[in-house]
């Protein structure tokens, strides 16, 4: 193990790696725990110019009761769920196919088709901007939530089947000869050998495409406008714009719109994990 | 091949050719939904760039052929130049975020109680989106309320305006961009500390390798792999750069934290006019200088897979 264990030094050194470790923590985090400490401050605090001293008084429930009651906030997250499960599930749905044909067969193309998937998840948003935003208008699905998951579920299919199609790769290729001989169909060999084992992998992917589409905050902008689409990081500008200056109201706001992929990461920590690092470790 | 004597003709044509059909049929939504909105959008933007269009109506109709005629204002556009200049500053400075992260991943490498919670909370910073990032950076940044400045003061030094300063500004959006990427990059090297081989340490450490020595000579090399992928994460996050300063200064102050990505869209889509030829112009430019990385990448991979399969 690299760096030497600390349990193999001196008890000094021990005591004072535990106790640095937290110090190091709170520096850290220490822009967000600013945010915290506004957000549960009261407004007359701001004005006093009382920053940072003890806050006049705790306005936990009052501050973010408004965020909920007082805001299209609850409607952005709504939004925002609307658009991400049906992504995670397409997404997801799309690249278990993907992968189950690049990882399996062997045919003309396959790496060149695979080499595609990889290099379009790399191309800069702006490239697609205009024709997309165009593409959408069209199909009548500008300001849709559904404009915003087509596209997403075709975007991240490329980022899903890299994922899958080395996933799939890395399995007992002896399971499915075995299932050849025995003259199951293909298809069958899809759903009922290959499926069940890439469970791991389809729940790393949902947790990480989960994350990632919450998060966007580009194609929000291009493809949507006003509270009937737009998920929540982007209403979140509307929303500072309606409480501007009352920090305790923006902090407390920006803390609700950042919440869920926060709590889905530390729920589904190993498989948030796995998914991030995948190829690191191999 | 006796098998399928006894099938129904049509069930047999399809059960011979069963081995292309397959994979086929498995590909076809995925790539027909990925050649619609990824390939063909990136073939249309290099179209689009060479005309004058407004965004209204059909391209050919409304809009009007200039030829090269965008990328010549390219060459003369301020703007332009210092968003280029600003993308090479985000390069260079978010490369940090790969020793930065192996520095931290090194800190907190080890088996004490409660490290587990530990690492999850340095982590955490990735899991927000990056318009709060940017949020909670500008009030970290701002010049009365901000903690930044708070703590300055208490040290005695001068208070300093990061966003509103034309010198300082994007330094404070890279900076506020560093922190998640530093994350990831931690996490990737604390999974890639874990496989490190236990063995090839413990000879190091025989031979009397020890510190620095032992890190560059034995585990950097071993971390290989993780390195690889911080590094194609970082350069493409770099270039991506756009919600942190959206959201942060919106280009300002004077357009001094434009790059490239945000002033294609504030070419094309804001306030300032619709230009969709002149945006897709810079957004080719953006593409091909990414595209010297995506080649690298690629060629790095194919490499791989080629070792793989001997």
């Amino acid at each position: 193990m690299f760096p030497t264990p600390i349990q193999k030094r001196p008890r000094s050194t021990q005591v004072a790696y535990q106790a640095l470790v937290p110090v190091a923590l709170i520096l850290w985090l220490l822009p967000l725990i600013a945010v915290a400490l506004f957000s549960i401050r009261p407004l007359a605090d701001f004005s006093n110019g009382n920053y940072w001293g003890w806050p006049s008084s705790f306005e936990l429930f009052t501050n973010y009761g408004r965020v909920f009651l007082e805001s299209d906030m609850p409607r952005y997250l709504w939004n925002s769920v609307l658009i991400t499960v049906p992504t995670v599930i397409g997404a997801v749905a799309l690249s278990c196919m993907t992968g189950f044909a690049l990882g399996i067969y062997r045919f003309r193309g396959n790496l060149l088709i695979f080499f595609m998937f990889i290099a379009g998840n790399f191309v800069p948003f702006q490239i697609l901007m205009v024709p997309v935003r165009d593409l959408t208008v069209d199909l009548n699905l500008y300001d849709t939530k559904l404009g915003l998951v087509l596209f997403h579920v075709a975007f991240q299919t490329g980022f899903c089947t890299l994922f899958m199609r080395n996933f799939i790769r890395a399995l007992p290729y002896e399971l499915i000869e075995a299932a050849r001989v025995e003259g199951v169909a293909e298809w069958r060999i899809f759903w009922y050998v290959v499926l069940p084992l890439m469970k791991p992998a389809i729940a790393a992917l949902a947790v990480l495409i989960f994350t990632f589409i919450w998060n966007d905050y580009f194609w929000a902008v291009v493809l949507t406008q006003g509270p009937d689409a737009q998920p929540v990081t982007a209403g979140i500008t509307s929303f500072n714009s309606q409480f501007v200056a009352q920090y305790h109201l923006m902090s407390a706001g920006s803390i609700v719109a950042a919440l869920p992929p926060v709590a889905m990461f530390f729920l589904m920590q190993r498989h948030f994990i796995a998914g991030l690092t995948l190829g690191a470790v191999k | 091949m006796t098998v399928a004597v006894d099938l129904p003709p049509e069930q047999g044509w399809f059960r011979r050719n069963r081995m292309t059909l397959t994979p086929l049929l498995f590909l076809l939504p995925g790539v027909l939904f990925f050649a619609v909105y990824v390939v063909i959008p990136i073939f249309q933007s290099f179209y689009i760039s060479t005309y004058e269009w407004n965004g209204l109506g059909e391209l050919q109709e409304q809009g009007e052929f200039v030829g090269m005629g965008n990328y010549r204002e390219l060459m003369g556009d301020r703007a332009f130049e210092v968003s280029l200049w600003n993308n090479v500053k985000w390069l260079a400075l978010y490369l940090l975020a790969i020793p930065g992260g192996l520095f931290i991943a090194l800190f907190l490498n080890q088996t004490v109680t409660g490290i587990r919670i530990y690492k999850s909370l340095f982590f955490f910073p990735f899991v927000l989106s990056q318009v709060v990032v940017g949020l909670v950076f500008s009030w970290f940044y701002l010049p009365r309320e901000g903690l930044l400045n708070a703590a300055l003061t208490l040290f005695g030094m001068e208070p300093i305006n990061v966003l509103g300063d034309p010198t300082l500004a994007t330094y404070g959006i890279i900076a506020a961009g560093l922190w998640p990427q530093t994350a990831y990059c931690m996490i990737l090297y604390l999974t890639g500390l874990n496989a490190v081989d236990p063995e090839q340490i413990e000879a190091a450490r025989l031979d009397g390798a020890k510190g620095w020595r032992m890190l560059w000579h034995v585990v950097i090399p071993q971390l290989r792999p993780a390195t690889f992928i911080a590094f194609v994460v970082t350069i493409i996050g770099a270039l991506r750069s756009f919600d942190l300063i959206s959201v942060m200064t919106n280009g300002g102050p004077f357009g001094s934290t434009r790059v490239l990505s945000f002033y294609m869209f504030e070419k094309a889509l804001s306030e300032y006019g619709f230009r969709m030829g002149y945006g897709s112009a810079i957004a080719v430019v953006l593409f091909l200088i990414m595209l010297v990385f995506i080649a690298y990448f690629l060629w790095s991979m194919w490499r791989e897979e080629r070792e793989a399969r001997r």
